[in-house]
């Protein structure tokens, strides 16, 4: 068994400091807190006992053998923006990040993808394919992750509905096993079924099973047109219903998200970035891509059309990028607006099939005002992955939060698994959400999916902890 | 109330194609869209209308292809449109433009309130709101960052004149221009859009000018020469700082100040 784990002494400083560089590795105290914890502070906070920034796969490779050799445990770091308390260094030891890691290759036209080292960030990834006329659809809120992040962790965002997920993109893997070996998975072809697909099942393991040190991205041509529509309605249980509507019409929607006008208020308030529409207390935003005019036109006119005549108040246009721009900046500020306009934040990210959105959504709210807190459900609802947000007033106590969010996350998760849902659906399993893990999927999947962890890593040194967690150590 | 707002469809993103000859823009080519400016002062009309009632009428200059813009305009909710278009208005400098659009509010019967942008995004003068104001003999308050009250005898304005911000109340008829910022523009309706599809945008041309001085109207009633006229570079550029937390905030201090932004 790999506890206790060795802790880090000056022998394993030196080394790792010769194996890459004296000024990129910090020790102690003298590792910034940020490093303590992504953007979930509530998902735990764990300080590293060194942080190093490596610059290349070798570097990776050097020190994931000297750890496994060594018995250290090494979380990989992106960014730092996931929300399941992923990157953290829950039983201290090494903090890895590949931030430096940051090239984009020039857009092969060829095979119409994108090479990217891990550290890149998404924005730059998606900037650079689209200054060469290309597309790369993946479009999580957070804009500033990495892109080894987005593939670690198969992140989603708004555009799943029509594009599909991160793993639908990704072509090949260069990655470093627990044990230093640089391994390839898949390379750059279309098709492959060459044994197990290893390089689908490492996309989305959450930083438990290898690091990455390269990726290459499936792009698309650019889509020529595109236009947002808002439709209000005079209620949350109004809008969800409308959701299989749009997706009944022959139009295949890029995105579908829901907003409430208390959510949309505090956004407005906190950061000052104002809604263009003021009807209705919920609404819902639909976004058509298309390659041509006619095709984008007679989309939006069945879009609205059906909207007016499911109840919607009317159906705005935002047919700009200036118009789209201000209705998603206020859909993207939601993360933001929330941290500030209350104390700590809870998040469900259950996913439920798209015909149960509706359902899920009228129960969630009450099951968490049933326990004393607000909340705020908010989402992609075009691909059912509704995140319910739980907001802590300065009122309630340490213990009563607790108490509350965990009797309502139960309760959430029970929901979403009796409509057929899954527990998260883009923000990960991580520590935040370990200990609903077992209840939801049950204990022979925790054995598949403990057979994987040591299949990778059976010393269990590469982010322990995470998704998958073995026997506790004696100190806990 | 009655208010009117003028507008302008002018050419979509920076890359602008210029008549070597004339040095003169060429607006037939290329994508167009609103002057972003022009929604903020079409917002503010409708908001001020929702306020005191009236109606809001949108006024522009330029080719029968301004259509586009204006049902878009009634999609927001303006109440009547009104394209000035004609050759002899053509290649009209600030002066001209000005003096023809103050033509056309008059056969409009005059405004209480007439709202403008601050400015184009092509010509960039941000003087035509304030010219017509003069052609007018009324008075004007320019780069208007917020309405702090309106009624229907007065407006009352903030301005932010660079160093300064200015309070004023001015009686009606009079003009201001709007900031951008001021508010968020509301999106075309569906519902508008529908119920617009069949009503007319009016044309107005020369022959509908009250002063039928051809000396005043486009190219000749233009005193400016335009010597040359070329799309500006591209001049974004990204710097990357790299270091620890301490020395980044140190170099980011440093370009801020060298570059006078704070």
């Amino acid at each position: 068994m790999p506890y206790p784990y060795k802790k880090i002494e000056q022998a394993d400083i030196d080394y790792i400091r010769a194996a890459t560089a004296a000024d990129r590795v910090w020790v102690g105290e003298e590792i910034a807190n940020e490093y303590y914890r992504d953007e979930m502070p509530e998902y735990g906070v764990f300080p590293p006992e060194l942080y190093v920034e490596v610059i290349n796969k070798e570097e990776v490779s050097a020190v994931m053998k000297y750890a496994w050799d060594n018995n250290i445990p090494v979380v990989c770091r992106g960014a730092g923006t996931g929300l399941a308390g992923g990157a953290t260094c829950k039983y201290g030891g090494i903090m890895m990040s590949v931030m430096r890691m940051n090239r984009i290759f020039p857009v092969d036209h060829k095979n119409q993808t994108i090479t990217a080292e891990p550290g890149a960030y998404l924005v730059d990834v998606q900037a650079a394919a689209a200054a060469e006329g290309l597309f790369y659809p993946p479009d999580p809120g957070e804009k500033t992750a990495s892109i080894g992040g987005n593939v670690i962790t198969n992140a989603g965002g708004m555009k799943a509905v029509r594009y599909g997920l991160t793993r639908d993109f990704v072509r090949c893997i260069e990655a470093v096993l627990p044990d230093g070996s640089i391994m390839n998975f898949s390379s750059n072809v279309v098709k492959n079924t060459t044994g197990y697909s290893v390089k689908d099942l490492i996309i989305g393991s959450e930083g438990t099973l290898c690091v990455l040190t390269q990726v290459t991205l499936k792009l698309l041509p650019a889509p020529t047109c595109t236009c947002t529509l808002v439709m209000p309605f005079n209620s949350l249980e109004e809008c969800a219903d409308m959701v299989p509507k749009v997706l009944e019409l022959p139009f295949v929607p890029t995105a579908i998200e829901f907003l409430e006008r208390e959510l949309i208020d505090i956004v407005e308030r906190n950061l000052n970035k104002m809604f263009p529409v003021k009807e209705g207390n919920a609404v819902l935003i639909v976004m058509y891509d298309a390659s041509s005019q006619q095709e984008l036109d007679s989309a939006v006119e069945a879009a609205a059309e059906a909207a007016l005549a499911n109840g919607a108040l009317d159906c705005f246009l935002a047919d700009t990028p200036e118009r789209a721009g201000t209705v998603w900046a206020v859909r993207g500020g939601i993360l933001e607006g929330m941290k500030a306009d209350s104390v700590a934040q809870e998040e469900c990210d259950v996913v439920v099939p798209r015909s149960r959105i509706a359902e899920y959504v009228k129960a969630a709210k009450k099951i968490a005002l049933s326990h004393g807190i607000r909340v705020e459900p908010c989402g992609h609802c075009g691909d059912g992955n509704i995140h319910t947000e739980m907001l802590r007033g300065p009122e309630m106590s340490d213990e009563e939060w607790k108490s509350a969010t965990h009797a309502s996350l139960t309760e959430l998760y029970a929901l979403s698994k009796e409509l057929g849902g899954q527990l998260s659906g883009e923000h990960g399993i991580g520590n935040g959400r370990l200990e609903f893990l077992e209840e939801f999927v049950g204990p022979r999947m925790i054995q598949l999916y403990k057979a994987i962890k040591l299949a990778f890593d059976e010393k269990l040194i590469l982010n322990p902890g995470k998704v998958v967690e073995f026997n506790k150590p004696a100190a806990e | 109330m009655k208010i009117v707002v003028c507008m302008k469809q002018v050419p979509a993103g920076t890359k602008v194609d210029i008549d070597p000859e004339t040095g003169a823009m060429k607006r037939m080519s290329g994508d167009t869209r609103t002057n972003p400016y022009d929604l903020f002062a079409l917002e503010t009309a409708l908001a001020l209308r929702e306020k005191t009632g009236g109606t809001v009428t949108v006024l522009t200059m330029g080719p029968p292809q301004a259509e586009t813009m204006m049902k878009d305009a009634y999609a927001m909710g303006a109440d009547d449109a009104v394209i000035l278009s004609d050759r002899k208005f053509a290649g009209a400098d600030v002066l001209a433009t000005s003096y023809a659009l103050s033509q056309a509010i008059h056969v409009l019967g005059d405004a209480d309130l007439i709202i403008c942008g601050r400015q184009t995004t092509d010509g960039d003068t941000a003087q035509v709101g304030p010219a017509i104001a003069e052609h007018m003999h009324i008075p004007h308050a320019a780069w208007v960052a917020e309405i702090l009250d309106a009624d229907n005898t007065a407006i009352r304005v903030r301005q932010d004149l660079v160093s300064v911000s200015q309070v004023s109340e001015i009686p009606y008829p009079c003009l201001i221009t709007v900031d951008k910022d001021i508010c968020v523009p509301r999106l075309p309706s569906y519902l508008l859009k529908k119920q617009t599809a069949g009503k007319p945008v009016r044309i107005m041309g020369f022959s509908n000018m009250p002063d039928q001085d051809l000396s005043r109207y486009g190219l000749v009633g233009s005193p400016t020469a335009v010597e040359r006229m070329f799309a500006p570079p591209e001049i974004e550029k990204q710097v990357r700082l790299e270091g620890s937390a301490d020395e980044k905030t140190e170099r980011l201090f440093e370009i801020l100040t060298r570059k006078k932004i704070i």
